[in-house]
């Protein structure tokens, strides 16, 4: 129990606690159970929330359950349509799951970091991480998905040869070949690994503010988590926002033929 | 906290969640919202028909209202010159009758002095008559006499 591990091993060993996955297997085969169980749960409540919506979608008057799944229908449409300019049909279902799905793995940041754990050790769970992206599985999953739609892509629309071309002859011409080859390759790797690191480095960095927080006295915690939490709330749906809108702009580079 | 399996089992999920999106979430939302713009659109060009209709009607009725204007006031001009005629019309009637009625008095007045007269001429005669009765006595017969005497009458009338 949290508690006591904390009591037994001081500050570190709460941090760890609160830090480390329920898991099983070994090395690489080891399944980070609460990542993948909270994750599904959440993917299972966004995709419940609209497909209750779209049930019941009509062009009349809506409901509220169809105006809020609206409103992010024409929020995400507009950020789609303002840097995309192709026509797509994954791109905007796909930019809407992201925002929906990293929105909710990050509003779990906002749960007192105690409770869930607690809920654990009382049905014998030792360890549970809550927030899916303080996990680098659940970020590079996403990240890695949207790189492997970005290479499909790039083929896909300027051809093998012509993807190829690109990566060989830009920016410098054909006299620099390898330096060129080095310079996108480089650009293309740095794109899912700088947007997993970066959601994940904002919200587990958000997450051990909170657990640090939660070592301190009682009569300070609230004085210092509110305004953090509060912050927050900026912090989370910034970085849901900054997943989709650069998942957007890299597809639609990858649609654009040079 | 390393890369594990866990990574491929929320690439799959990621993938199962776009899908459904792609396939069940997005086109029905998505459609109600073109469809409900659609609408809008087709409301307020409806909207801008509808005021340019009432215009037209307007102006229609300002047209209708004119020429009803016109109308009344040339019935009303007709009705006056009927009614003029009316009177004429019955100015001449009373005139003739008047004149009928003067006329019928004349004749009227005239029987009347006829038989005035008649009767006059009756009682002369039988004035004369029993004054020349008494004058000759029980000699003279009014049957053996009346030649001379209707003679007498004639002469009076």
């Amino acid at each position: 129990m949290a508690s006591e591990v904390h009591a037994a091993e001081g500050a570190t060993g709460y941090i760890i606690h609160h830090l480390t996955p329920l898991h099983v297997g070994e090395g690489f085969w080891t399944l980070n159970l609460d990542t993948l169980f909270i994750s599904a749960v959440l993917g299972g409540l966004f995709v419940w929330f609209f497909k209750t919506a779209a049930e019941k979608a009509t062009s009349g008057v809506p409901g509220l359950v169809q105006n809020f799944a609206e409103m992010l229908i024409e929020f995400v449409d507009t950020q789609v349509k303002d840097s995309f300019h192709g026509h797509s049909k994954l791109i905007a279902p796909l930019a809407l799951t992201i925002f929906c799905w990293v929105f909710l793995w990050n509003f779990m940041d906002l749960f007192p970091v105690d409770i869930f754990p607690l809920i654990g050790s009382m049905m014998g769970i030792e360890y549970l991480r809550v927030v899916p992206s303080t996990d680098l599985n659940a970020t590079f999953a996403m990240s890695i998905s949207v790189f492997c739609l970005i290479i499909f892509y790039s083929i896909k629309i300027k051809g093998p040869w012509g993807f190829a071309k690109e990566l060989m002859f830009q920016p410098f011409g054909p006299w620099l070949l390898p330096f060129n080859l080095l310079l996108k390759l480089v650009e293309e790797i740095a794109k899912p690994i700088s947007l997993a690191l970066r959601l994940f480095g904002n919200l587990y960095a958000g997450e051990l503010i909170f657990i640090l927080i939660a070592l301190l006295p009682w009569y300070i915690q609230p004085v210092l988590s509110f305004p953090w939490a509060i912050f927050h709330i900026l912090i989370i749906t910034l970085q849901a926002f900054i997943f989709m809108v650069l998942t957007i702009v890299y597809l639609s580079m990858a649609h654009e033929d040079h | 906290m390393s890369i594990n399996a866990t990574l491929i089992g929320q690439m799959i999920t990621f993938a199962l969640l776009v899908w459904f999106t792609m396939k069940y979430i997005w086109p029905p939302l998505f459609d109600s919202l073109e469809e409900r713009r659609k609408k809008i659109a087709d409301g307020l060009a409806a909207a801008e028909r509808g005021q340019e209709e009432i215009l037209l009607a307007e102006k229609k009725a300002k047209g209708v209202l004119k020429q009803a204007k016109e109308q009344s006031t040339e019935i009303v001009g007709l009705a006056q010159k009927r009614a003029n005629e009316i009177v004429e019309e019955s100015k001449d009637t009373a005139k003739k009758e008047g004149e009928r009625l003067i006329l019928a008095a004349k004749a009227q007045i005239e029987q009347e002095i006829q038989q005035a007269k008649e009767g006059l001429r009756q009682q002369v005669a039988d004035l004369a008559l029993s004054a020349a009765e008494q004058i000759l006595g029980a000699e003279i017969d009014k049957a053996k006499h009346q030649d001379i005497i209707s003679k007498v009458s004639n002469q009076l009338g």
